[in-house]
């Protein structure tokens, strides 16, 4: 992405939300940098943000990037299925939700 | 494997463009530089990337470029430089 | 049944989120406990330790000196963890300004400093930081002049960096802590000087 033209740099920040910590959190976790057994690696996260298609990297938030990637690596090692992942998915789905 | 550059170095950055998970911006690729220091030995992020072992494991560099010489329309001080960490298997 | 607090759905990422936690859990591989303890700890890791760094590195030149040489086994020596980071520590002088980015991703020393801010990872400061860094640090309200060299720093390997800032006129005198209190994060990317308040 270096040296490719570009807007202002709009000085943002905001405060990660919860959700968005355990993301950064899982990666920490599942790449062996305290102490769980590493099942991944950060070029493996990368790898996975990088093959986004254009228009959906520019849709997504980093944290989104980020959980869908680690969840491919996932899927990818056989650590879990899809299929296991879409029942997840949906009985979750039916719960009540998140507290804000 | 041995660190075949050191510190003071002239070398360049190999002009390929392969598939796959790459730590050596486009930016830089085709061009000159000098070592600025050898950083250490690690695993290759391109194979890490493909859930391999990152064997055989790399001497990684820090090496700086002239900012004037990598763009062409670069506005600034003519001693400004870029340092970049660059794989060996990527500098001849 | 619910109690007290307002209840969203779930985005389709949030979603994501909590199935890959629920499921992960249910396999034995992480626990819901070190998922918050690590949230924690990244919590509390925030740029303040790197001020301290910073702070100690003014006050105490065999300290720098080794900081130079090895940012992070002299970091841990004074009893900073920062497991994982290889820190190389590069400093300002009156002909040479630094500044960090990381074109490819994000990487930044989090172990040392935190999460790094939304503008570090975005479009505009990763393209234009390495191609054009006296703009972008005049965005930000910093201007170099030309006399003074520009080093910028892509980290796109497995090194990350800290900008040792210069420790301003008018500051002789004071104590660690107050030193500290003026090196913000910006200061330690490089698009920041510490300013007295």
């Amino acid at each position: 992405m270096g040296g490719l033209p570009a807007g202002k740099v709009e000085p943002t920040e905001h405060d990660y939300a919860e959700w968005e910590r355990r993301v950064d959190a899982l990666m920490v976790l599942l790449s062996g940098v305290k102490g769980a057994p590493k099942l991944m690696t950060v070029d493996e996260l990368r790898k996975n943000i990088e093959a986004l298609p254009p228009d959906a990297y520019e849709r997504m938030s980093y944290y989104e990037r980020w959980v869908t990637s680690i969840t491919q690596v996932m899927i990818q090692r056989g650590v879990i299925t899809t299929e296991e992942l879409g029942r997840k998915m949906q009985e979750i789905g039916k719960r009540d939700g998140r507290k804000v | 494997m041995d660190a075949r550059f050191k510190p003071g170095d002239v070398v360049r950055v190999r002009k390929a463009y392969p598939l796959g998970h790459i730590r050596t911006p486009f930016y830089i690729r085709g061009h000159s530089g000098v070592v600025e220091r050898i950083c250490g030995t690690f695993g290759n992020p391109e194979e890490l990337a493909q859930m391999r072992s990152g064997e055989p494991r790399q001497p990684l560099y820090r090496v700086r470029f002239l900012q004037k010489e990598v763009w062409p329309a670069y506005q600034g001080n003519p001693e400004d430089v870029l340092e970049v960490e660059i794989f060996q298997h990527w500098l001849e | 049944m619910k109690d007290s607090g307002e209840y969203q759905p779930y985005s389709y990422f949030q979603l994501m989120e909590v199935s890959l936690r629920e499921l992960l859990v249910e396999k034995g591989i992480v626990t819901e406990a070190q998922v918050a303890a690590t949230v924690a700890d990244m919590r509390a890791r925030t740029p303040e330790r790197g001020a301290k760094v910073v702070a100690r590195a003014w006050t105490d030149d065999a300290f720098r000196n080794k900081l130079l040489a090895n940012g992070s086994q002299a970091i841990e020596e004074i009893g900073i963890d920062v497991p994982a980071l290889r820190l190389i520590v590069v400093e300002n002088t009156p002909q040479t300004h630094n500044m960090v980015v990381c074109t490819l991703c994000s990487c930044y020393p989090r172990m040392l400093l935190g999460i790094p801010p939304d503008w570090y990872k975005s479009r505009s400061y990763r393209s234009r930081a390495v191609s054009e860094p006296r703009a972008v640090l005049a965005e930000f309200g910093l201007h170099i002049d030309e006399k003074t060299k520009i080093r910028v720093h892509d980290s796109t390997a497995d090194m990350r960096y800290l900008v040792l800032p210069m420790r301003p006129a008018g500051t002789e005198g004071w104590s660690e802590e107050r030193l500290a209190s003026i090196v913000t994060r910006d200061c330690m990317i490089g698009v920041a000087v510490p300013k007295l308040a």
